[in-house]
């Protein structure tokens, strides 16, 4: 049964969906954003291997035998707390960047390095 | 579905709104993994703080996306193959759910069957986190502090020479103006915020019994003080928060999670064993986790404090003075006049 792979699919889906926008998109800030969707992809895929069925979530309980997995779990919790921190330090560089070049658009940036860089 | 409109989608504002939407139907998706300590993060990180610091760089960059030049087409086709090569790779993957995968047979049986008799705590994703995968969570908060110290670095301004009278009055009068015109989100938000800070507390304390830990607390502590921020002015939440005060904080939570460490190798055991730390065992992991988690809680909320006041802060001073702030912008356009 090829469907049972299904949680991949969306994951790969996910991930071309924040790849695409990485890559085609010019503005920073849009980067940043498909950025955070090429990591919640990556999130989905390690909680969603974790998944047992029918098991419960990882506190332990009477009655419950079947848990799923703990440790997905707690990589991507971290991950998701580091993830924003890094996030919060491009945004920040967005910034600076806006000031000293007045854009955040990939293409007015280059041409503005290449001016400088001719006059030099 | 959300994801692609955020590609479609050229206003930077509705983006960011979408994202909040996104990381919302994420969290929900967690649960329903039976992920609950990683969909509580995400609750809190992808739909509220994200969204929020989002929200304050693009109030300094500007909302509107430049439309393309270029073709997308080549990007198009990059993603597609990479695309193609993951699902063909997946093939082989065993299948979603499934009790005989390969994750779920080495350390995982471990940590399940175990952990109650080792550690004593019911909650196993708070018993791997911080004892037995404590190490790697110490690597992690350092990489927090370490992007807090990255934002002040890049964001935070010489410290303003407070010409206090004339402040003091146009600062007064902006907040009657605030005050009229937020009364019913302010007064809601004065009797939210108590219990928003205690629900911080409950989450940091009770991280060993269900679900919640130092990570958790601390965004959701942030955002209660953010909150506060936003709606009283900057100016009083840094009254109440001193910054200096918050990157001390911020160094101690770091500090409190190593010393744990270093205590442990004093009582003669490993880095982070917390066997050692009392008489019995289990008492030792319970009062190291409490420690360490209370480290984690301190710095990060710290860190995301410390991050959004320079973010703000940073734009309050471009309000005030557009042409002052940016004098490399002034610079740099005389450059190019100049190369012209």
């Amino acid at each position: 049964m090829l469907l049972g792979l299904y949680n991949y699919w969306i994951v790969v889906l996910l991930m071309m969906i924040g790849f695409y926008i990485v890559i085609a998109h010019g503005n920073l800030i849009k980067k940043l954003v498909g950025l955070t969707i090429f990591q919640t992809s990556v999130f989905i895929f390690y909680i969603s291997m974790g998944n047992v069925d029918s098991g419960s979530a990882p506190i332990l309980a009477e009655g419950v035998s079947r848990y799923s997995n703990p440790l997905p779990h707690v990589l991507i919790l971290t991950a998701i707390v580091v993830g924003i921190a890094t996030t919060a330090l491009g945004l920040a560089l967005v910034v600076r960047i806006k000031e000293s070049y007045g854009s955040i658009e990939e293409d007015e940036i280059q041409i503005q390095d290449q001016l400088t860089e001719d006059k030099t | 579905m959300i994801a692609i409109a955020i590609v479609r989608t050229k206003d930077l504002l509705a983006v960011v709104m979408l994202t909040g939407i996104y990381g919302l139907l994420s969290a929900s998706f967690f649960v329903v993994l039976d992920a609950v300590d990683v969909a509580f993060t995400e609750a809190s990180v992808g739909a509220g703080i994200s969204g929020l610091l989002m929200l304050a760089a693009i109030t300094m960059t500007g909302r509107a996306e430049a439309p393309k030049r270029h073709k997308p087409l080549l990007a198009l086709l990059v993603v597609f193959i990479t695309g193609g090569m993951l699902i063909y790779g997946t093939l082989d993957m065993p299948y979603f759910g499934s009790f005989e995968a390969p994750v779920h047979q080495h350390v995982a049986p471990r940590y399940i069957n175990d952990s109650m008799q080792e550690v004593g705590v019911p909650n196993i994703v708070t018993s791997v986190l911080a004892s037995y995968r404590a190490f790697d969570t110490l690597g992690e908060v350092a990489v927090i502090f370490t992007a807090g110290i990255g934002v002040l670095s890049l964001l935070s301004l010489p410290r303003r020479r407070r010409s206090s009278e004339l402040d003091e009055s146009s600062e007064d009068s902006t907040e009657k103006q605030m005050h009229e015109q937020h009364m019913v989100l302010r007064i809601i938000s004065k009797i939210l915020i108590p219990f928003i800070l205690l629900f911080a507390l409950y989450v940091q304390f009770h991280g060993d019994f269900g679900p919640g830990g130092g990570f958790q607390a601390g965004v959701i502590f942030a955002a209660a003080i953010i909150l506060y921020a936003m709606l009283f002015g900057l100016d009083k939440a840094r009254r109440v928060f001193n910054q200096s005060l918050i990157q001390l904080i911020a160094a101690i939570g770091l500090l409190l999670y190593a010393s744990v460490g270093v205590v442990s190798l004093f009582n003669g055991g490993n880095f982070l064993d917390y066997n050692v730390l009392a008489d019995d065992p289990l008492a030792g992991q319970h009062l190291g986790i409490l420690l360490i988690e209370l480290g984690v809680g301190c710095t990060v909320a710290a860190v995301m404090i410390i991050i959004f006041f320079n973010f703000a802060g940073r734009r309050e001073a471009q309000q005030n003075s557009p042409e002052l702030n940016s004098p490399e912008l002034s610079s740099t356009k005389q450059n190019n006049s100049e190369g012209e």
